[in-house]
């Protein structure tokens, strides 16, 4: 297993975050995290990606604890943070050289890395405007470039495709799909239909545990609404109280 | 090594991209110059040398560098940028270093800038070259302490703002140990011993003779302690976010 997540747990102050979230990715598998705000996606990413640390249990990257080897681990992950952060001063040139070079690559590796990567997120363009001036459709491909620079094995996209329109949302979808096939790959989204068109596997997180993990077909079986009805099922107590 | 390079070359290009280190530095080449001729009396003292200048570095530096320092971590906090530099396979310390020295680079770029002066004292008279060039090391490291200073302020807040605030007080608290006045009133508290105990922190005591050109080596390690002092604190203050 590429991904093994063991008893993962998180507290903020008094309350816990994530409690006790454990599961294993293989590589090609596309993971969607659903939840509803609030219910621990992001946490619990933020731990895979080596940004948080856990309170409690351990995340295994390639065989790599990342507690205890961060860096080695981190140089497999690639991860585009919620709202896909970025340097708005910088163009996206000059942002993904910056990436590359900050990850150790080699002088003549960069460019090379880079072009691929502008390439794959489609951001070919406008890769000399300032990131700042972008669409937010571009801003996040962007991010999404960063994150598939080094040419992970492990994947972890936080709402990969929140505010984008439409076709943004369309093309981002097909890159997920294709670069999921070759690496271990987790999503978090609000969107079901999402789900369904990407991934080939689904977690729902309530409360910070997991309530189901499969397949969104066999997830969705059994409810009148689909995997809708599911997610409304294992989640709707929170907003019910 | 990598990172800290690509971190250090990032942020010099935004320092050169945003307008606000051109302004900076700008605004502090003026206020040497006015502090230097209005107030120092350059012309007046009739002396061909540089103490009038290296006079106001400390005072002028408390306000100029915190204003360099202040975006450094608390406006990656703020956007969430701070996200992407802790997810590199990069240890935190060299994201710190990386920073910090492209601040000093700033810093740097401003005292060269101050040559003519250096310029117009040699062509009126016959200054003593070593002596302003050993003053010019001293404030540049005394420099490199107040961003230490400045980018540890900017590593607690996602605020420049509180982040230039926090920096400017605990620059002129370090300063200002020195002032007679701070002395006094301290020695009605604590004791003349450990007042004069207290002087020897203070950056003022350790520009003093270094501005007349006069190289104490523990001043120079005075500055490169408090530097890195603060920059442990700022690599403390980062990884804290880690939550660990």
């Amino acid at each position: 297993m590429l991904l093994q997540v063991e008893g993962l747990r998180k507290r903020f102050g008094r309350r816990t975050a994530v409690d006790g979230v454990s599961f294993n990715v293989a590589v090609g598998e596309i993971v969607g995290f659903l939840g509803p705000n609030g219910a621990g996606k992001t946490t619990t990413m933020r731990m895979i990606a080596g940004y948080l640390e856990p309170d409690d249990g351990r995340v295994r990257v390639d065989e790599i604890d990342v507690a205890e080897d961060r860096a080695r681990a981190q140089a497999h992950i690639g991860y585009l943070p919620e709202g896909a952060p970025l340097y708005g001063e910088m163009t996206p040139w000059t942002f993904l050289r910056f990436v590359a070079e900050a990850r150790g690559m080699e002088k003549k590796e960069v460019k090379a890395a880079v072009l691929k990567a502008a390439n794959d997120a489609r951001i070919g363009d406008y890769i000399d405007q300032p990131i700042e001036t972008l669409s937010k459709g571009y801003r996040r491909r962007v991010g999404l470039a960063a994150a598939l620079i080094h040419d992970p094995l492990l994947l972890i996209l936080d709402e990969p495709t929140d505010g984008l329109d439409p076709n943004q949302r369309q093309s981002v979808r097909e890159l997920i799909k294709r670069l999921g096939a070759d690496r271990a790959l987790i999503l978090s989204t609000h969107s079901l239909e999402e789900v369904e068109a990407v991934c080939t596997r689904a977690i729902i997180i309530h409360d910070g545990a997991i309530v189901a993990d499969g397949p969104p077909a066999d997830l969705a079986k059994g409810h009148a609404d689909g995997l809708f009805g599911a997610f409304r099922k294992l989640t709707g107590a929170a907003e019910a109280a | 090594m990598k990172s800290l390079l690509a971190v250090y070359r990032r942020e010099l290009l935004s320092y050169a991209t945003t307008p606000i280190a051109y302004v900076f530095v700008a605004v502090f080449l003026f206020a040497i110059g006015l502090f230097t001729f209005q107030v120092g009396g350059f012309f007046d003292a009739r002396r061909a040398d540089l103490t009038g200048f290296f006079a106001f570095h400390p005072w002028i530096f408390m306000v100029f560098l915190p204003a360099i320092a202040m975006r450094l971590w608390s406006e990656d906090a703020r956007s969430g940028a701070i996200e992407l530099l802790l997810t590199l396979p990069a240890p935190t310390w060299a994201l710190v270093a990386g920073k910090f020295l492209a601040a000093w680079t700033i810093a740097a770029i401003a005292l060269v800038l101050t040559f003519p002066l250096w310029v117009t004292v040699n062509i009126l008279g016959d200054p003593d070259n070593a002596a302003i060039f050993t003053a010019y090391i001293a404030s540049f490291l005394m420099a490199g302490a107040f961003i230490a200073i400045g980018s540890a302020m900017s590593a607690l807040t996602q605020s420049q703002v509180v982040a230039f605030v926090l920096a400017v007080l605990a620059s002129f608290l370090l300063t200002a140990l020195g002032l007679p006045i701070v002395l006094d009133a301290a020695t009605g508290f604590v004791g003349g011993g450990v007042a004069e105990a207290l002087t020897r922190f203070s950056i003022l005591h350790h520009f003093d003779a270094a501005q007349r050109g006069v190289v104490e080596v523990r001043s120079l390690i005075y500055f490169l302690s408090l530097a890195a002092l603060c920059l442990g604190f700022t690599w403390l203050a980062v990884d804290a976010r880690r939550g660990a």
